[in-house]
């Protein structure tokens, strides 16, 4: 963002003579932008350039530096047996892997989804003017402060099929015909996580359409309220068409946050092939499985993924700013 | 076309008392303008009559029947806002016609023909395809206004609409308002301001409000001539009546002496003695202000060009019949 409005006001300027004082402002917009690059380099770019070397290699946890260059035999290779049909193997050809990635997307999709929607009710009812309004705010923000792993053991407690709270809560009241193992049965494994995410994200989506929300002047529902326009048709007809770019925002952050969970899935189900995503996946190749180069490639593969989405969302979302800002 | 009746309306925020008790008719097709300091509660009464505040008690009339309870798109009234409360994401043409088109069995044809007529009026046809943020201050607010009209109102309600504009606007929209009142001569319209020149240039009568009271109510010329108190005397007319007291104003049987700037004469036999400290050349007249031992200078209006030094003695008279004798209350002894 930063690179991109500096550098316009050159481009526009470019046709005619660079003035003396644009050139220093561009100088100053680099120098203040040199400490960040550096960190990113540092603490990203490098480790994703080794991740990218190792998958084209044959590393394995004791044998780093011993690696050779193998080319794509991570991703796909393929051999010609007696026979003469042709076996292939590798990454691209992986049922788990493609197993982790569709528990990905799914697990993107649905919990974004909710958590849009609850975090627009939420964010619309703190909009509106009550007593107590200020703690209610800062109460609804403690799911998101509690850490991701405080919050999993809490919730793998709670859903516990031996002592958990739910499914005794769930008898009593006659929902439940017997105990069901919620994050170890196949069926259940999914929701269980996404329960959990969606209770501790939804707080962090409400606050960014809270503040998209509190954008809008407050005198152009006074004048629908004249025009008599019905509340439901204020929502869809003036608070989303304007509140959009600040939940397209949201919504972003949020997809490139679900497509990289781990922590959550790692603590709640572990090695459930239910909900093990693509972090899990590569992780335990990594280091559990010590098949460090067939896990550098997951982690490449899951870096294109992700960038493929959030440029894919970036380059449609802004097809449809235009033809919402009309 | 409406009137309008109030009640005794009170209306109050928590323990705080904005309007504390107000009667006043608004005739059909008038032009009432509401003004006032800030805080007097102007807003707040043409609020409660748009009905996007509620009465604390009192009755609310339009035509005879009580709206206290109706919402404010079932009066029958249009409002512009000081802040044109248009809809950014919605080109001009969206923007008048959006109330329309939510309204169950209009035609289609019928609202583009109601919108073309009020671009016409307010000559924004040029611009209806355009959103608000391509738009000058001046040309927003005409789209409000547009917006406005496009709804036929019965009463027609503004909250001070020109004080977004700078002096330039202010004056061209003011007239534009004038010449719509013409137009719309059946419809009630309430206005509210600050600025008293806007208050005697638009209205058929002005209300004047006082912290939460009505001060006085009077066509323009009732107010300027005969105003009902030192407060009416001292809002209405620019500058500002001249007041003194003491011993001057004592010699004419009162407590206080009110005398406007036009009505001082500057003459060699004038009964009072002045020292001039400041003197204001506006072109086609002039203010002179004169030291004379009150606690503000005394304005004298004079027109054309005042030569007159700073520090030179002169001596001025009231005209008789022009001054404003009130006694301590602040009531005029007529």
């Amino acid at each position: 963002m930063a690179t991109e409005t500096m550098a316009s006001p050159v481009v526009s300027a470019g046709a005619k003579i660079k003035s003396e004082l644009m050139q220093q402002r561009v100088r100053a917009a680099r120098w203040f932008l040199l400490p960040m690059l550096i960190a990113l380099a540092i603490v990203a770019g490098w480790p994703l350039l080794r991740s990218i070397y190792f998958s084209f290699t044959d590393a394995s946890l004791n044998n780093l530096y011993g690696a050779e260059w193998i080319g794509f035999g991570n991703y796909l290779r393929w051999s010609v047996l007696e026979s003469g049909t042709v076996r292939y193997r590798g990454l691209l050809v992986d049922p788990a892997w493609w197993n982790a990635v569709w528990n990905t997307v799914r697990f993107a999709f649905w919990s974004v989804l909710w958590e849009t929607v609850l975090g627009m009710i939420v964010a619309l009812v703190l909009n509106a003017e009550f007593r107590g309004r200020g703690i209610v705010r800062a109460a609804i923000l403690i799911p998101w402060a509690i850490p991701t792993i405080v919050s999993a053991r809490m919730w793998g407690w709670m859903l516990n099929d031996q002592f958990g709270i739910l499914n005794d809560l769930g008898l009593r009241l006659g929902l439940l015909s017997q105990k069901v193992a919620w994050t170890a049965t196949a069926e259940t494994a999914m929701t269980a996580v996404l329960v959990v995410d969606i209770w501790k994200t939804t707080p962090f989506m409400a606050l960014l359409i809270l503040a998209g929300l509190q954008m809008i002047p407050k005198d152009i529902y006074e004048a629908a309220d004249i025009d008599g326009v019905h509340p439901v048709k204020q929502f869809f007809k003036i608070t989303l068409p304007l509140v959009r770019p600040a939940l397209m925002v949201a919504i972003i952050f949020r997809v490139l946050d679900a497509l990289r969970i781990f922590d959550l899935i790692y603590v709640l189900t572990p090695n459930s092939a239910a909900t093990k995503t693509m972090s899990v996946l590569a992780r335990e190749n990594l280091f559990d499985f010590d098949n460090f180069a067939y896990g550098s490639a997951q982690s490449t593969l899951l870096f294109l993924i992700i960038a493929a989405f959030t440029i894919l969302y970036i380059w449609l979302g802004k097809v449809n700013f235009d033809g919402g800002d009309r | 076309m409406a009137s309008i009746e109030l009640r005794n309306i009170r209306k109050s925020f928590g323990i705080v008392n904005v309007i504390k008790g107000v009667d006043l008719e608004i005739r059909k097709g008038e032009f009432m303008v509401f003004v006032g300091p800030s805080g007097c509660g102007k807003s707040t009464l043409l609020r409660l009559i748009s009905g996007l505040e509620d009465i604390t008690s009192g009755e609310m009339l339009f035509d005879g029947k009580v709206v206290n309870a109706l919402a404010p798109s079932k009066r029958g009234i249009a409002m512009v806002f000081q802040s044109y409360a248009l809809y950014p994401h919605m080109t001009v043409y969206e923007n008048m016609a959006f109330g329309l088109t939510l309204e169950k069995g209009k035609d289609k044809e019928d609202i583009r023909k109601r919108v073309e007529r009020a671009a016409d009026m307010l000559q924004i046809r040029d611009y209806l395809d355009r959103l608000p943020k391509q738009l000058s201050g001046g040309q927003r607010q005409r789209v409000a206004i547009g917006r406005a009209i496009t709804r036929d109102p019965k009463v027609f309600l503004f909250d001070e609409p020109l004080s977004n504009l700078d002096a330039a606007l202010r004056v061209a929209t003011r007239i534009e308002i004038a010449k719509l009142h013409e137009g719309m001569h059946e419809t009630t319209m309430v206005y509210v301001t600050h600025d008293q020149v806007e208050a005697m240039t638009l209205a058929d009568r002005i209300c004047v409000l006082r912290d939460g009271l009505i001060e006085q109510v009077g066509t323009p010329m009732e107010l300027y001539e005969k105003p009902d108190s030192i407060f009416v005397a001292g809002f209405i007319g620019s500058p500002k009546m001249n007041f003194i007291a003491g011993e001057k104003a004592a010699n004419f049987d009162c407590s206080t002496l009110g005398i406007r700037g036009e009505h001082l004469q500057i003459k060699d036999d004038g009964i009072w003695e002045g020292t001039v400290i400041h003197t204001e050349n506006l072109g086609a007249d002039a203010y002179v202000y004169l030291e004379m031992g009150a606690e503000e200078p005394v304005v004298v209006r004079l027109e054309g060009a005042a030569r007159y030094k700073s520090g030179e003695v002169l001596r001025v008279s009231p005209m008789q019949d022009k001054v404003h004798r009130f006694d301590e209350a602040g009531k005029p002894i007529r």
